[in-house]
């Protein structure tokens, strides 16, 4: 393409009709050359194959509920309706409860979460060095590595009576307890991609601020910290989707109490442990079926959001710079 | 010229006082965060540590899981971990080679990586309704290891590709040109010096996903494993129990469990997911340093 462009004057022959046997026979549909192509194909359904599952989750998660959702849901009561009892004689579909339990416990998630991230974040990034920083970025694995029906069980059996014992509550099972777990479950994660975006920050900034005189603090508070704002807000972002995605260690550390909370110190229920606590009771095919996965829906198309925007800002960020 | 030592001013000896008491206290944040990675292990070890015994893990489970062990549990999860890798590993390094090999910054390329990140970023329960819809429903596996085993390999397809791609890309180009100049088509060069070269990144990879399969609940608890089975599973189209969806049954739904079989059934999960990881770790600090290109 390049010799074609370069070249005004009409194309050099490369290949003549009268070559001789030996280059015919380099340019010949042997074996390797099938294997090649079909190699190529093979390879080729491997990658498209992540949009055909983000495509079919989204297909057929849509029409598992479509037909409840046109006919007989209306999206008011869904979305601002307060009784959520999809199992007597007139069920009423309303989810603000499982919304305002998510967004509870999402807000103490990330109250949690966020300062301590962002702390390790700086801590690993720009003082740790050397063995140090290698032990602590493992630590920060093995958080990360936990499985979420542990961090429940640590909620259920160990948080429980701590939280029931300190602010004398009768249930422990309260948004304080789902909110502090799943922060300790999002940190890792805010913390890691935290990390990368100050990684990101050109050591010439720093080199030029201290050349200047300024301290550490100040070459991190004045120079690195907002310039890696965007990919600080990227890594918020993906914490926020990953405590409001949590499904097992939410429902047994929130208690799944159908209610809209009004503490901290309330039980409460959300979307995502509302749909594993009620799928397997519910009839295939039927309305209470359908509405869960409506919820999934939601769901779906809201973490596909948070993870358009974060990866729009994180590459935005290094198209930039 | 005599060297004087270099002497701060009364002033920067209070700055970098300030600095170190900031230092310390940024560090203590940090620990604060990695204190309840060892808390966790040590509250199950002290709790669960002796009755994780032998017997526990080689007795099938009695009573709904109240007493007996977690034979079952524990021949099911390896069953649904298996299946999740045979189906994951060999699409996910597929992906990972045409987006390091082949793939050029057009759209198609900008769209797969969308959808690995969103496919990443989807909650396990979605996965859960998708698994349920499209492959115990749609393709009539029913109630399946296979389909479970499905499930899990969609939610860790992003896991291969990511670490198999990054390993692949650390492959110098020098070596493609070399191979290429040699006559060999694209495919054996991929064959004989990418794959080999980036076979730690697969097997970074294969671990990641052995420890998400073994640890996730909510996706296979609708589409395969079951609360209770006496059987060992004898094909993928048999019910499994899990050790996962066991745990969450003992803690929360089964009365009567002596209180250290939940902490127990914990602490195996937490030590093989750990265990896991360390021989993770230890590839890529052994990786790091030997090649050195």
């Amino acid at each position: 393409m390049q010799a074609k462009s370069s070249a005004p004057s009409p194309a050099p022959k490369l290949v003549d009709d009268k070559q001789p046997a030996w280059a015919k026979s380099l340019d010949v549909r042997d074996s390797a050359w099938r294997t090649d192509l079909i190699a190529r194909v093979a390879v080729l359904i491997g990658g498209v194959s992540a949009i055909l599952f983000i495509a079919a989750i989204f297909i057929f998660i849509g029409t598992q509920g479509m037909e409840f959702m046109w006919n007989r849901l209306s999206l008011t009561e869904l979305l601002f309706g307060e009784r959520w009892d999809p199992t007597i004689e007139n069920p009423t579909y309303g989810a603000l409860p499982l919304i305002m339990g998510t967004a509870w416990i999402t807000l103490v998630a990330m109250v949690v979460a966020v300062p301590l991230a962002f702390a390790a974040a700086v801590y690993v990034g720009e003082f740790a060095q050397g063995k140090q920083r290698e032990w602590l970025k493992i630590g920060i694995e093995f958080l990360a590595a936990i499985p979420s029906v542990v961090w429940g069980v640590i909620g259920f059996l160990v948080m429980r009576p701590i939280i029931e014992d300190l602010f004398d509550l009768q249930v422990g099972l309260t948004v304080l307890n789902a909110g502090i777990i799943l922060g300790l479950m999002a940190a890792p994660i805010i913390a890691t991609i935290a990390e990368d975006a100050l990684k990101a920050v050109p050591d010439s900034y720093r080199e030029a601020a201290e050349s200047l005189g300024a301290t550490r603090w100040q070459v991190i508070w004045r120079v690195v910290l907002p310039h890696a704002r965007p990919g600080l807000s990227a890594a918020v972002l993906l914490g926020v989707g990953r405590a409001f995605g949590e499904t097992i260690a939410v429902l047994m550390a929130s208690g799944h109490m159908l209610q809209v909370p009004s503490s901290i110190f309330d039980s409460a229920a959300t979307l995502t442990a509302t749909v594993a606590a009620e799928l397997g009771e519910a009839a295939v095919g039927g309305d209470h079926y359908q509405v869960l996965f409506v919820l999934g829906l939601l769901l779906f198309l809201i973490t596909f959001c948070i993870n358009l925007i974060a990866d729009r800002i994180v590459r935005g960020r290094r198209s930039t710079s | 010229m005599t060297a004087t030592q270099f002497q701060p001013s009364a002033m920067e000896g209070r700055a970098m006082s300030t600095q170190r008491l900031l230092r310390m206290g940024f560090l203590a944040v940090t620990l604060l965060l990695l204190i309840p990675t060892f808390l966790i292990l040590g509250v199950l070890i002290f709790e669960g540590g002796p009755g994780l015994t032998w017997e526990f893990l080689t007795a099938k489970p009695r009573d709904n899981g109240a007493s007996g062990g977690i034979a079952t549990a524990l021949v099911g999860t390896i069953w649904l971990t298996t299946t999740a890798l045979v189906l994951a590993l060999p699409l996910g390094v597929a992906a990972a080679i045409y987006l390091s090999e082949y793939a050029r910054d057009n759209w198609l390329t900008r769209t797969i990586n969308i959808a690995i990140v969103n496919l990443a970023g989807v909650p396990s329960i979605v996965h859960a309704l998708f698994g349920v819809g499209a492959f115990v429903y749609f393709m009539q596996f029913g109630k399946s290891i296979l389909a479970a085993g499905a499930t899990l390999a969609v939610m860790t397809l992003p896991v291969v590709i990511v670490s198999t791609r990054e390993s692949m890309q650390a492959v110098p180009q020098a070596f493609r040109d070399a191979c290429w100049n040699m006559g060999a088509t694209r495919w054996q060069t991929i064959w004989r010096i990418v794959l080999p070269n980036s076979g730690s990144g697969i097997l970074t990879g294969l671990i990641l996903v052995v420890c998400r399969a073994v640890g996730e609940t909510a996706p296979i608890m609708f589409t395969g494993a079951v609360f209770l089975r006496q059987l060992y599973p004898d094909s993928v189209f048999d019910k499994c129990m899990a050790l996962s969806l066991h745990l969450f049954n003992v803690s929360t739904q089964v009365k009567d469990v002596p209180a250290h079989i939940p902490f127990s059934v914990a602490l195996l999960l937490v030590l093989v997911v750990l265990s896991m990881n360390s021989v993770a770790i230890y590839f890529r600090m052994k990786l790091r340093g030997t090649k050195k290109w």
